[in-house]
């Protein structure tokens, strides 16, 4: 990757930029350090309903112009919420690039949050929510991750909960905006085809005159360490059983990080790094080789989200129809024990690192998938953390993995949970 | 960067039929292999529904040279990837990897497509996750609607009408002779097609394929043609609202696709987006998409709804054909659209992937290799009258298939893992 310039404006604005010119395209991103994360019961939803209002107006752009700005252009944008941070985007010809820093730097502070637009978008919400509870997946996860977190906003989920999304008012909605959305709460990302002083130019031009806000003064949640497993049970539709384990994790900063992707990689496979996609596939993988060529599993995979604060490692197996989640479980308990009783060989450890190496090249293949990460590594730790990803993953040990699989994969840091369905399997 | 065309995409046919295409990308450390075969779920009987789909599956399940765990443990060591998946018209595979891993993923492709065995053993094990995959299907809303999509817009006998994965009986009944049998009727290098794009010269790359499947030899599939589709008239099931649409082939399909862009696409999810997601509650997504493959497949708009407002829905989903199909569209709106389609090219052509894409589909369809270069001219030629004029003829408000499953449908593509994904805006 080229040189990553770090530049903080006078109202807090922190500006990363990369140039490339490979393509004739540039991506830009604004983070904001919000989501589900800075929400408590009374507000949950709260961070991704807003970035539902930032599409829906403001003087300037009413509602669609935005995108149709961008998209006449020959663009793609999109917005995301999740626990950490919120993110808008457009990717853009790279000499066509100035709308979206226009249109961001205008819905910052001049989003409407018109009351007829809030009771649309609050039945919009609704519906998406109950799509979701479609998913088996999303109702077990939902379950397993809210008995894993007693504390901390990580154990609700970003949609939010039904009660909340029905009660909360426009100016909750508001009140949350305004204290969130401002220059020092914010980092502009810009990776692509332009000159690095004209980019910075530009982003003073149009977030420069932005005041600063007062953030509150945060009372930190902190998850109390969990003394023992637990265990939770959803009955549920369908015909399909799954079933899914939480162990409370590291945050991304943590030295242990690196030592859990790579028992990650060797228990369910190499993790994609393009945004939220798969790896490839995992058929040579400890737990595949367990679970699924012995029919007991017809899929297996592990998951190990970078945060600020530590978040959980999970692993979800789908079972198959004439099995019982119960002996899935045992299985994979006997893997966990196994790479917990002995370290991991050298030629897994190299395949890893290779993976990751792979990985890693492919997720820098677009401006997109760079400004992405440059972003969100910003918002965890440092963009240090994905310069130096691979680096720090080369120093990883066979006996650093199974330190990390003793102290983290055991029961007693264990949620579980079992989705049964209500029609029995044959 | 240039435009992919006839200057650097290069293009040979050897000796046994196989049509290889190169281009190369040396500012990016990978390459990707995609291509397809010509056989398909065309090609299977209808009471063997799942047949081609198997067989595709079960090529990596084991070799001559090498056995399923093997074949996985080569490509995953190295943080490649390979596959195969089987489609109405064709069998597509791909591979991606590091540029220094293609002589090795071209050996892993080549001896799954040459020498596949399917083991008795993982056969049985391919059949359990394939039923598995179908059971756990049925209780997925989206795509049971696309079934009875299938089966409400396309006759009986018409291969597009039945389910790509098959169905629990056609799926129980296959044996391992009809895979192998479908296997050596069908699969031969005649009409076989492989892009390669990344970091690997053009003339190294064509040494390796030579080297791997030069001395392979054609299949010879007699395909009938497809029975005759004919336009819908009203029927009522489940949440998919289309018609069968135009085959590439159609010298109107262009206009086509600018109408459907108007339609479901632009902005964000084009006039279906903004009135039906602006009317209150109706749905949290409306878009719209055409086919455009070897046949008449779908030009259909998908919408995600309440069920107690399923009616409006497709109220607003009628009105909007009804609009596209009577008024001209207006210059500024499809100069908008026109601007979108070809001001995007850049983007879709930035990775190794989007490039191998592009160049299947010329390679494909027959478009020649300097389309991309005239697709700017191409897309710009069209007139609000070739728009509506392409909505006339396929597009309906009073005669239409439609296609909804129960409850609200569930997320398009469900996460594989419980830590659900950040929830995105638009689709």
């Amino acid at each position: 990757m080229n040189d990553i310039t770090k530049t903080q404006l006078e109202n807090g604005l922190t500006v990363l930029l990369c140039e490339t010119h490979t393509a004739p395209v540039t991506s830009f991103w604004i983070w904001y350090r919000v989501g589900s994360r800075y929400e408590q019961v009374g507000i949950t939803g709260i961070a991704h309903w807003v970035e539902h209002m930032l599409f829906k107006g403001t003087p300037r752009w009413p509602a669609r112009e935005a995108d149709k700005a961008v998209a006449r252009q020959g663009g793609i944008s999109n917005g995301m919420t999740w626990y950490d941070f919120t993110t808008y985007f457009a990717t853009l010809p790279g000499e066509r690039i100035e709308v979206e820093l226009d249109i961001e730097a205008d819905r910052m502070t001049n989003a409407l949050f018109e009351p007829e637009e809030v009771e649309a978008e609050r039945t919009v919400i609704i519906s998406e929510r109950q799509g979701a509870e479609n998913d088996p997946l999303f109702l077990l996860g939902e379950e397993t991750r809210s008995a894993a977190f007693r504390a901390h906003p990580y154990g609700h989920d970003t949609i939010g909960y039904l009660f909340d999304l029905l009660g909360m008012t426009r100016d909750d909605l508001y009140d949350f905006y305004r204290t969130y959305y401002v220059p020092n709460n914010a980092i502009a990302v810009a990776v692509g085809d332009f000159e690095r002083e004209a980019m910075l130019d530009l982003v003073r031009k149009h977030f420069g005159s932005i005041p600063p806000g007062t953030l509150p003064g945060r009372h930190r949640p902190v998850e109390p360490p969990q003394k023992g497993e637990r265990r939770v049970v959803y009955e549920g539709q369908g015909n399909t059983p799954y079933i899914n384990l939480l162990f409370h994790a590291p945050p991304a900063t943590d030295d242990d990080f690196y030592p859990l992707v790579v028992l990650d990689s060797v228990l369910t496979g190499a993790s994609g790094m393009a945004p939220f996609s798969g790896g490839g596939t995992n058929k040579s993988s400890r737990l595949y080789r367990a679970l699924v060529d012995t029919e007991l599993a017809v899929q297996v995979s592990g998951s190990l989200v970078p945060t600020v604060d530590p978040f959980v490692y999970s692993l979800t197996a789908t079972v198959r129809p004439e099995r019982g989640p119960d002996e899935v479980e045992e299985r994979l308990w006997e893997e966990l024990e196994r790479v917990a009783a002995a370290p991991i060989t050298e030629e897994e450890l190299v395949k890893a690192s290779k993976q990751a190496r792979a990985q890693f090249a492919y997720s820098s293949e677009s401006v997109t998938g760079q400004a992405f990460w440059l972003g969100w590594s910003e918002v965890f730790a440092d963009t240090d953390w994905y310069i130096g990803y691979l680096d720090r993953l080369s120093g990883v040990t066979p006996a650093d993995v199974q330190r990390v699989a003793r102290q983290y994969v055991r029961r007693s840091n264990s949620t579980v949970g079992w989705y049964v369905p209500q029609e029995k399997a044959k | 960067m240039t435009i992919p065309g006839p200057q650097d995409i290069s293009r040979h046919e050897l000796e046994n039929g196989i049509v290889l295409l190169v281009r190369e990308n040396h500012s990016s450390p990978s390459v990707v292999v995609s291509g397809y075969l010509a056989v398909g779920s065309y090609d299977e009987p209808e009471e063997q529904a799942g047949l081609a789909a198997f067989t595709a599956d079960g090529l990596t399940r084991g070799t001559i040279r090498r056995s399923f765990d093997q074949i996985y443990e080569e490509v995953e060591s190295v943080g490649a990837s390979i596959g195969f998946s089987a489609s109405v018209h064709y069998t597509g595979f791909g591979a991606k990897s590091l540029a220094e891993d293609l002589p090795l993923v071209l050996d892993i492709l080549a001896d799954a497509l040459r020498h596949p065995t399917f083991p008795p053993q993982e056969m049985e094990k391919l059949r359990g996750e394939i039923l598995a995959d179908i059971r756990e299907r049925s209780h997925d809303t989206r795509h049971m609607a696309s079934l009875a999509f299938g089966e409400l817009a396309y006759p009986q006998g018409h291969p597009y009408r039945r389910s790509l994965i098959g169905y629990a009986e056609t799926v129980s009944s296959i044996t391992r002779q009809d895979l192998a049998a479908f296997y050596e009727r069908g699969f031969g290098s005649r009409g076989m097609v492989m892009v390669i794009v990344g970091a690997v010269e053009a003339g190294r790359a064509v040494e390796l394929v030579e080297g791997v499947l030069g001395d392979w030899e054609g299949s010879n599939l007699d395909r009938a043609p497809l029975p005759p589709v004919s336009r819908p008239e009203k029927t009522q099931a489940d949440i998919l609202l289309g018609y069968p649409g135009p085959p590439r082939s159609d010298p109107a399909f262009l206009d086509a696709l600018v109408c459907n862009t108007v339609l479901g696409v632009f902005g964000m999810m084009g006039r279906l987006g903004a009135r039906v997601r602006e009317e209150q509650g109706l749905a949290y997504y409306s878009f719209s998409r055409i086919s455009g493959g070897k046949g008449p497949g779908p030009w259909e708009v998908v919408a995600g709804v309440h069920p107690a407002y399923v009616d409006k829905a497709v109220e607003s989903i009628r009105g909007e054909i009804r609009r596209i199909c009577q008024e001209p569209v207006g210059q500024e709106e499809l100069e908008d659209t026109q601007n979108y389609m070809v001001g995007s090219m850049p983007l879709q052509l930035e990775t190794n992937e989007g490039v191998a894409r592009a160049i299947l589909n010329i390679e494909k369809h027959d478009l020649g290799l300097d389309y991309m270069e005239r697709y700017s001219g191409l897309i710009r030629a069209v007139t609000p009258e070739r728009v509506q004029a392409a909505a006339r003829q396929w597009l309906d408000p009073d005669a239409y298939i439609l296609a909804i499953a129960g409850p609200p449908t569930s997320n398009p593509q469900p996460p594989t893992s419980s830590i659900q994904p950040p929830t995105w805006s638009s689709e």
